[in-house]
């Protein structure tokens, strides 16, 4: 499971913190069904309005939950999540930026093993318009999701929000939009997300804001070969100097490797529309649908 | 972070891989000195880049006024973007035959990433493009680990001259290496095989992963950190994402995707960036600074703030922002682009603040900066 439904039972970790609580109560304004929260400190007591567990697999022998959120600081994830592992979680949200390389390669080795899908870590979340959401998007700002027929997907938080404003402003709406992360080892890819908009029940055509370094945006072109609905794309960093981390981790050009150049044509040779700047989202959407 | 090979190598010899005698100095006379008690020598400049070879970084000596002067030419020397401030004085190899051996991160397998090459000496990405069959990798499951047999697997059918099992040792070593340090990547380029059979790391790169820096604090003071201006380590210390650029239209948003998109709309409008000035994530609170930071770059002309929030909230920036305002008195013209989480309370505070009104979105706004920075000139 990559994009969450009405019906996913949630689990928060790190429930009682102070982004917690505050995300938790947007989440459940929404309309998501979050069910349990841990803490081990306080497990046994209520907060927003939900059982707090002492770990994952006790919240899921008392409440039963699908996936979890980790609202955990950098070097408490590798535990947390392992723990949601155990558990039987089908997906694993982790928001947290600056985990430690080798703790997210663990982690993956396990979830690969037990079946979980992970999400992140640095990301900023997912949104199933009208149905739920998790992480610390807009969710409940209409100016940015309406409901509607494009699939969205961005490895950052801000730009992607920034494109479904342009979306909606231009009249239309959004199934879904996943946020994926933008650290270098993050466990659902451009391609997977991709893959997971456009089989996602009312989706039409996806809209992809991917950035430069890695080769992510490469291997979701074949996949956008293969697919009958439109793509458009946009990549950032374009203007931005070689060999510099910009701001993400994964956002950096080494040599030839990770270029706008190479994104932009992998894409174009798929038949993706690649825009030069966000605000032209608009038009190419009124093109196609 | 990126270390110097005087730094790297000590690390390879903790997890048991042999490494030449060596020893750092910072003058020609040390160099001489080293070069007296080691005999026929390498002098090898110590700059966090490759190519140090190709750039003349890097000079065999037979005797102690050989080292020397090698050491005079190449301190002082530009290599990259880096001044060479040290050399390393090594003793001499008796080469027989040179490899390639790594670990690394790798996001396709999402793991760890054991890598080797009978091509050593060369760099990597020539390897994988111009003899790819010659490169072996296995992915690692970091659960597990890596092996002697794996070790053993990897090279097999390779004629390494008779040095297989003590390739296959250092190759177990190497990863050892890798996990102790939170590696991002570990390089030995070139593994060799001495005349004796012996197998020697003669260079090695390591680069630290960032973010495990928390954890590994005693190793990062080791490193080389990147070569910062004023202005960046201004940022880097309020943790502020800051790199500076040649252009003059300031950039300031949050979240690093938006801001190198800002960057981008700005060039696709014809304007140069002056700057990348990211407040996302935790450093959302911290506008007044950023503010203060921009605006500290001589030759600047024109500003756009580009906010979109969603875990940043707009209004917490912009409180942020036109507190550092008054006290700064900006008298370059400014456009905003506001959207996101927070944007209405934004909106009504720049409104009653400053009388402004931010543009429809962010082309405009960038387009406006742009057009105002050209204007001034």
């Amino acid at each position: 499971m990559i994009i969450p439904r009405k019906e996913t039972r949630i689990l928060v970790q790190g429930i009682t913190g102070k982004q917690g609580t505050f995300w938790t109560e947007r989440m459940q304004e929404y309309g998501a069904t979050v069910v349990a929260g841990v803490n081990p400190k306080k497990a046994g007591t209520e907060h927003c309005g939900v059982p707090v567990h002492a770990s994952a697999v006790d919240a899921q022998k008392d409440t039963g939950f699908d996936a979890s959120l980790l609202f955990i600081p950098p070097l408490g994830v590798k535990a947390a999540a392992l723990d949601a592992i155990e558990a039987g979680a089908k997906m694993i949200l982790c928001l947290t930026e600056h985990v430690p390389v080798h703790d997210v390669m663990y982690v993956m080795a396990a979830a690969n093993e037990a079946g979980t899908q992970i999400v992140g870590p640095n990301t900023a979340g997912g949104v199933t318009v009208d149905e739920t959401f998790m992480g610390f998007m807009p969710a409940f700002n209409e100016r940015i999701f309406k409901k509607g027929s494009v699939g969205v997907l961005s490895r950052s938080g801000s730009l992607g929000t920034l494109l479904c404003q342009n979306i909606v402003s231009a009249g239309f709406g959004q199934t879904a939009f996943v946020g994926i992360g933008g650290d270098p080892v993050i466990g659902t890819t451009t391609r997977n997300a991709l893959e997971a908009l456009d089989n996602f029940p009312g989706t039409e055509a996806v809209v992809m804001v991917g950035e430069i370094g890695g080769a992510m945006e490469e291997d979701a072109a074949e996949y956008a070969n293969t697919m009958k609905k439109p793509v458009i794309a946009f990549i950032a960093g374009g203007a931005a100097p070689p060999g510099k981390k910009m701001g993400h981790a994964g956002a950096i050009v080494m040599g030839d490797k990770g270029t706008y150049a190479s994104k932009k044509t992998a894409l174009e040779a798929a038949g993706v529309n690649v825009l030069s700047t966000p605000v032209h989202v608009g038009d190419a959407l009124k093109e196609v649908l | 972070m990126n270390f110097e090979e005087y730094a790297a190598k000590p690390l390879l010899a903790a997890s048991g891989i042999k490494v030449p005698e060596s020893v750092l100095v910072y003058h020609p006379d040390a160099a001489g000195e080293a070069a007296e008690r080691l005999g026929g020598c390498v002098v090898k400049a110590q700059v966090p880049t490759g190519k140090r070879g190709k750039a003349g970084g890097i000079k065999l000596a037979d005797n102690a006024d050989e080292a020397k002067a090698h050491a005079k030419a190449i301190l002082g020397m530009t290599i990259g973007t880096h001044i060479v401030e040290k050399v390393l004085v090594e003793e001499k190899s008796d080469i027989k035959r040179e490899f390639y051996a790594a670990v690394l991160n790798d996001p396709v397998s999402k793991g760890p990433m054991v890598m080797f090459s009978t091509e050593g000496g060369m760099d990597i990405e020539e390897i994988a493009v111009e003899t790819p069959e010659k490169l072996k990798s296995h992915a690692v499951d970091i659960r597990k680990g890596f092996s002697l047999d794996d070790a053993t697997a990897l090279i097999a059918g390779l004629d390494l001259s008779g040095a297989e099992a003590g390739v296959a040792e250092t190759l177990v070593k190497l990863y050892d290496a890798y996990m102790v340090n939170d590696a991002e990547l570990l390089e030995i380029n070139p593994l060799i095989v001495t005349g004796d059979g012996s197998v020697v790391a003669l260079d090695c790169k390591f680069t630290l992963d960032d973010s495990a820096i928390k954890r590994q604090e005693e190793l990062a003071t080791k490193g080389a950190p990147d070569k910062l201006t004023e202005l960046e380590a201004r940022g880097e210390s309020a943790g502020i994402k800051y790199i500076e650029l040649d252009g003059d239209v300031c950039v300031l948003a949050n979240g690093a995707g938006l801001t190198m998109t800002t960057m981008d709309v700005v060039r696709h409008h014809g304007g140069a960036p002056a700057n990348f000035c990211e407040i996302g994530g935790e450093a959302y609170t911290k506008a007044k600074f950023a503010l203060e930071m921009v605006l500290a770059k001589p030759g600047i002309k024109s500003l756009v703030v580009n906010f979109c929030g969603a875990f940043a909230r707009c209004d917490v920036m912009m409180e942020g922002l036109l507190g550092a305002w008054e006290e700064l008195q900006p008298d370059i013209p400014v456009f905003f682009s506001i959207a996101g989480t927070g944007d209405e309370e934004a909106i009504r505070m720049l409104k009653e603040k400053l009388g402004m009104d931010p543009l429809p979105n962010m082309s405009e706004a960038c387009k406006a900066a742009v057009d105002a920075a050209k204007g001034s000139a």
